[in-house]
């Protein structure tokens, strides 16, 4: 039996993205340069909402981009089955950027250093940042997020799932034991 | 030394014989056939040997007629020794050798060469074929008269045709003179040149060139032709497809005198062998089709194919484990013929009397050896099967020195349990 | 999806799933190439080698290419087929291969089914790079890919493939393809160069240009290997050229926005005249450009852990 347990809600999901996203803009003193990178799959949803509520504070559309990891996980090659490849789209040089990049998890970091590792294909930004949605802790690398919704110690053998959906209203983030 | 095979199955078309009884050998000779052969009549005991045959077959000793010892020239291949070896584990107690050897089978010293060679083995009697023209290389013919009176048995340029229609004429003709046959390899080189397998849908699928079955189809017609032109007798080497057959059929019915033998693969494999590129499926001619496969068995069965020869095609890895194209045409036969024949006694498509025929009787008629018969005074070359021994092929058990067997690992029912050559038993299963 | 194969030596036995996985992954491998950095770690440390008994700049670059974007070493072996003929050759060959440890090899050999032999005998992955006269399965994924981004899909496509199908790899790769994706395939060329009961691998048979390429979706021009004049296939290139070309007036023939494909490399005004070659139905450049994405697609699929 598999206890499950709602973390956060709709409303509370939506309330952390407005705060990241003025937290971005604080930080980066406004737009300029400023990119939007989400990582498949999780992230893509988060960085479209974080980009579209910046663009409305700031009354700015911002460059955003999608990001498909894989071929630069540490794992790749040593799972019994090749993960799938999608598509990348990051159609601009990122040389100069403010970057930031949009996770739903962060937990081990091993994600975000392929992601580092990745953008650092595509230019040379001026910095990268950070925003995830929950920061579940354990760490195995030397990563840290710059904007978090929610920190949510856990432990290892619990499952936590961000559902985002495009109707909105039923937005959730669970914990369950796996 | 006497030899006395007790209670087998004796099967001899020869003397319309199949019954249940004993046989005395003496003096290498087959000198008594009736039932029930009492030992106290024969002199004393430890100058007999009695073998119990209670459930096995008899039959006059089997004739491969068509088989490439090697030797001279390639004896990395195979020897006279080594392949009369395979042979007798075969069950063959004879065995006719083509002349694509180095030097060609052309001349008496050759011939010669190969009866001492087999004399010195004392395994399977060995029959040399010389060839038709000088080197095989269809100019010239070869001395008939000479070769003959040294021991060869019938002419053939095996491995290649006699392309030249006209030097085929004069083969057939001056052949008569010696009553002896000419057996041809049947392959319009214009048609089969470049060809690596059956043309078909698997050579297209594979993109090998392909070999049309009509290549053979019409050199058969054209030796038909001139046998019935000449009024002479041809004998048709390793019929594979539909074609040849009902040539053969039509023109034995229109009373041409040509006979005409299978090889157990093209009975048994078809080109679709050949998916996976392995070099053992590779020969001339090559595998065909399943509508050539029915043929060649119903051709068996209604009498337009008379006997079964093995071909026997030693090659060594260096010749063989290549890329496709490269690799040399011929598989191994000796050690499986005898099995893969008894699967057509076994699927109702002969019965054991006219597998006898095709494998014994008719070969020795055709060679016109003295062979194929358990008459009495005739000599006393025997083989006999277990019909139900359950075996498994494994090459690298072969006498042979050939590995080039697509059967291996195959699993077959009945086996030449033991071989006797002019009364000398020169194999005999471990059971026995 | 996965692809759960030690090789790939042919189309002749993927499934449509797997052609699917191959070019849905190629497809989201194009991207590397715009990079500024055009290169991902994945294959780092893994080796690659290229044996090409047979010369062909083009594919083997392109193989290295693709080999090179993710970051595996490349290692370029050319041997000459006449020191095979001889015997043991390339089974030596492969067992030299063997001991340098490499992840995968990619094979050109003029004979067909010499990839199926190192496929036997080695534990590495095998691709072939096109064996004689009988498959090319890396040319068809990417003439595949190519038709994919034209026309959305192959189903229903009628696609007309033209030129000596008899020797042509290139043709039965794209042949079994295009069948399984459900596209119509029309073939076409001199009698002496079709083969035979072709029909029975689902393609329509045409001796005359003007029938093959009527309402044609995808013409795809085969190479004419000159050598085969000598062999007597046809009577002169000149001869072939008049009947077999694609042109300004029969592509008239084909649907307004027929895709125009050719392997490479061109005899120019033998197969295909310049103006079309270089003309807007033309998409021979694309090709090329698909054929480094779908090779990066085959080695990262068929890299890692055995299944
Ligand atoms: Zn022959
Ligand atoms: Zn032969």
């Amino acid at each position: 039996m598999k206890e499950k347990k709602v973390v956060m809600d709709a409303g509370e999901i939506e309330r952390s993205l407005t705060r990241i996203a003025y937290e971005i803009l604080e930080r980066n003193k406004g737009t300029d340069n400023l990119t939007i990178i989400g990582i498949r799959k999780g992230g893509i949803f988060l960085s479209e909402r974080l980009r579209e509520k910046i663009s409305a504070i700031e009354g700015t559309d911002i460059m955003s981009g999608t990001l498909d990891i894989t071929l630069y996980r540490d794992d790749v090659l040593t799972t019994s089955k090749r993960p799938a490849i999608e598509k990348t789209y990051i159609p601009f040089p990122l040389d100069h950027k403010k970057v930031v990049i949009v996770d739903d998890v962060l937990f081990t970091g091993r994600t975000i250093r392929a992601a580092m590792d990745a953008l650092m294909d595509f230019g040379r930004p001026e910095l990268i940042q950070l925003a995830v949605l929950i920061d579940r802790g354990h760490r195995e690398l030397p990563i840290r997020a710059d904007f978090i919704g929610k920190s949510l110690p856990s432990s290892l053998w619990e499952n936590i799932s961000v559902n985002l959906t495009d109707s909105r209203n039923t937005d959730e983030v669970v914990i369950e034991e796996s | 030394m006497k030899l006395i095979l007790k209670g087998g199955r004796v099967i001899d078309p020869s003397q319309n014989i199949d019954t249940v009884m004993d046989i005395l050998i003496e003096d290498g000779k087959i000198s008594r056939m009736e039932k029930n052969i009492s030992i106290s009549e024969a002199d004393s005991k430890d100058n007999i040997e009695i073998f119990d045959l209670k459930n096995k077959m008899i039959t006059p000793g089997f004739i491969d007629m068509h088989t490439h010892l090697r030797e001279p020239g390639f004896e990395y291949k195979e020897t006279i020794r080594t392949g009369s070896e395979a042979a007798v584990v075969g069950g063959f107690t004879s065995i006719a050798c083509m002349a694509n050897t180095d030097p060609v089978n052309d001349n008496r010293s050759v011939t010669e060469f190969i009866h001492k060679q087999a004399r010195l083995a004392a395994m399977a009697n060995v029959y040399p074929i010389a060839a038709v023209s000088k080197g095989q290389d269809g100019k010239v013919l070869t001395e008939f008269g000479d070769l003959k009176d040294a021991g060869a048995v019938a002419f053939s340029d095996d491995g290649n045709p006699v392309t030249d229609s006209g030097l085929m004429r004069h083969a057939l003709e001056y052949a008569c003179s010696f009553d002896m046959p000419v057996i041809s390899h049947c392959e319009d080189t214009g048609l089969s040149s470049g060809g690596l397998m059956n043309e078909g849908i698997i050579s297209t699928q594979l993109g090998l060139p392909g070999i049309p079955g009509i290549a053979e189809d019409i050199m058969v017609i054209r030796d038909i032709s001139l046998a019935g032109f000449t009024k002479t007798r041809v004998h048709i080497a390793h019929v594979s497809t539909a074609g040849s057959v009902q040539a053969v059929r039509e023109a034995k019915s229109a009373g041409i005198n040509v006979t005409a033998e299978t090889a157990p693969h093209y009975f048994t494999l078809t080109d679709e062998a050949l998916k996976e590129f392995s070099t053992n499926f590779k020969m001339y001619p090559p595998l065909r089709g399943s509508d050539d496969v029915e043929a060649i068995k119903k051709g068996l069965r209604d009498g337009a194919i008379d006997a079964i020869a093995s071909d026997h095609a030693p090659h060594s890895p260096i010749e063989k484990d290549v890329e496709f194209e490269y690799a040399a045409n011929g598989i191994i036969g000796l050690e499986t013929s005898l099995a893969l024949s008894l699967r057509l006694v076994h699927d109702g498509i002969l019965t054991i009397n006219q597998l006898v025929e095709k494998m014994s009787v008719n070969p020795a008629n055709i060679l016109k050896i003295k062979k194929g018969s358990l008459k009495t005074g005739s000599d006393a070359d025997i083989t006999v099967i277990d019909m139900n021994k359950i075996w498994t092929v494994d090459a690298d058990k072969f006498r042979s020195k050939g590995r080039n067997c697509p059967f291996n690992d195959w699993e077959f029912k009945g086996k030449a349990v033991m071989t006797i050559v002019g009364g000398d038993v020169r194999y005999a299963d471990s059971e026995l | 999806m996965d692809l759960s194969r030690k090789d790939m030596l042919g189309i002749i036995d993927l499934s449509r799933e797997e052609i699917d996985l191959i070019l849905d992954t190629a497809e989201s491998f194009k991207e590397i190439s715009t990079r500024k950095i055009k290169k991902v770690p994945t294959l780092r440390g893994k080796t690659v080698i290229t044996l090409f008994f047979e010369a062909s700049t083009r594919t083997r670059t392109s193989f290295e290419i693709a080999a090179k974007r993710l970051s595996a070493d490349t290692i370029n072996i050319s041997a000459s087929t006449s020191s095979v003929v001889k015997g043991e050759t390339l089974i030596d060959t492969a067992k030299n291969l063997e001991s340098m440890n490499p992840d995968i090899i990619i094979i050109r050999h003029s004979a067909a089914g010499a990839a199926h032999i190192l496929s036997g005998l080695l534990e590495q992955s095998i691709i072939n790079a096109g064996d004689g006269a009988h498959e090319h399965p890396t040319q068809a994924l990417l003439d595949m890919l190519t038709i994919r981004e034209k026309r959305g899909a192959m189903e229903g496509l009628k696609i007309a493939i033209v030129g000596d199908i008899a020797h042509s790899r290139v043709a039965r790769s794209n042949i079994y393809g295009l069948t399984k994706m459900g596209a119509d395939v029309a073939i076409c060329g001199p009698a002496m160069m079709i083969p035979r009961d072709i029909d029975q691998m689902g393609v329509s048979v045409y001796y005359k240009m003007e029938d093959a390429i009527r309402n044609a979706d995808v013409v795809m021009m085969l190479r004419m290997q000159l050598e085969r004049q000598e062999r007597n296939l046809f009577p002169s290139l000149r001869e072939y050229a008049n009947h077999f070309s694609l042109n300004r007036d029969n592509i008239n023939l084909a649907k307004d926005d027929v895709l125009v494909m050719h392997p490479g490399p061109i005899n120019r005004g033998v197969e295909i005249t310049p103006e079309i070659a270089d003309g807007p139905h033309s998409v021979i450049l694309e090709q090329v450009t698909n054929g480094v994405a779908v090779r990066m697609a085959l080695l990262y699929l068929l890299s890692g852990g055995r299944k």
